[in-house]
């Protein structure tokens, strides 16, 4: 069917998620290796876990639930990665996620004692989605190295909430459940540091999005999949083609070039 | 100062980057790693086999191939 946008609650169905009642909200975990996201989202669930795969490929998924101020939580792990931009099986699952799947909030695990390396991942997480809380876990581990983070200014930074953690000792576990609250029912709106490139680019960007916004769900973040054709990542096309049912193979939707200037055509 | 590939920067020794010239998603990749000019990188280890060999980045120990490596320019202090 062509005609019909998939909603996103029928798009989360194809990354296995379904609801148990429509107040649930989903949560999606995202972070580098090694930065203790599992012993966070063992924090987080305790033992209601559900393992999977992702759709079409041969990473493993694993869903878990949370309830927390009278409400309930679905969290997806999503695999730990350094980038959301290249092509692996793994960055493509956790970027699929967080692009098409919509999460209600994203958990962006940095590790504290190698912070700076971590916040590339955190940048382009907040590049898909506004609604990130940052957890700066292994807090006690960067205290025994002496390194001591102002969370103060890195939120302010960042324009979304840092919480520190220690999750092997459930320190700040209690906190970031109240920042997911808070994020995911709209009670905290962040104000997340966007990234602005060259004119060029983003005049390329705001005509190809133009075109693009008819053609993918509602809700779905155009800026982010403009900047991704313009890079030539093949990939997104074909996620394209998997979440929005207005796009499919052998057929290509007319798309209306006339309001974009002349040079930047393709 | 002494510019070479990152694959000659011998054991123990710290490089700053100063250029790649790898292209596309492999040029993503490195950038990704954390392997953006100015970023100091220290060969830790080598393979038995030569090849790849750890260095320390931005607080990780990462192994390159020798043939990503190549694509990397250092400068030695």
């Amino acid at each position: 069917m062509l005609s019909d946008r998939l909603p996103t609650e029928g798009i989360r169905k194809k990354f296995n998620i379904t609801k148990k009642s429509s107040g649930q909200k989903v949560v999606a975990l995202a972070g580098n290796p090694n930065t203790g996201k599992s012993t966070i989202f063992n924090a987080l669930t305790g033992l209601r876990q559900h393992t999977g795969n992702w759709p079409g490929k041969t990473v493993i998924q694993t869903r878990g639930t949370f309830s927390y101020g009278g409400s309930s939580y679905i969290l997806v792990d999503l695999p730990g990665t350094y980038s959301l931009l290249a092509s692996s099986a793994d960055e493509q699952a956790a970027r699929d996620f967080l692009c098409f799947a919509q999460p209600d909030a994203t958990v962006a695990v940095a590790d504290a004692t190698c912070l700076e390396r971590n916040l590339n991942l955190v940048l382009q997480v907040m590049e898909i989605t506004s609604r990130v809380v940052v957890c700066v876990n292994l807090i006690d581990e960067a205290r025994r190295k002496k390194i001591s983070i102002d969370l103060e200014e890195l939120s302010a930074q960042l324009g979304v909430p840092v919480v520190a953690t220690a999750a092997r000792s459930g320190l700040g576990i209690a906190e970031l459940k109240e920042r997911i609250h808070q994020v995911a029912f709209g009670k905290l709106t962040t104000n997340p540091r966007r990234l602005v490139y060259d004119p060029e680019i983003e005049e390329a960007v705001s005509c190809l999005e133009h075109s693009l916004k008819a053609l993918i769900p509602p809700g779905v973040n155009s800026r982010w999949l403009s900047l991704r054709i313009l890079e030539g990542d093949r990939t997104v096309l074909d996620a394209m083609r998997e979440y929005s049912s207005k796009i499919s193979y052998g057929r290509e939707p007319a798309v209306e070039t006339g309001h974009c200037p002349a040079g930047s055509r393709a | 100062m002494q510019e070479m590939p990152l694959s000659k920067l011998p054991l123990k020794k710290r490089g700053v980057v100063t250029s790649l010239s790898a292209e596309g998603m492999a040029r993503r990749r490195l950038l990704d790693l954390g392997l953006v000019p100015g970023t100091a990188v220290e060969a830790v280890r080598r393979s038995p086999a030569g090849d790849p060999t750890a260095f320390s980045i931005r607080g990780a120990i990462i192994a390159l191939r020798k043939e990503d490596a190549d694509k990397i320019t250092v400068s030695l202090h």
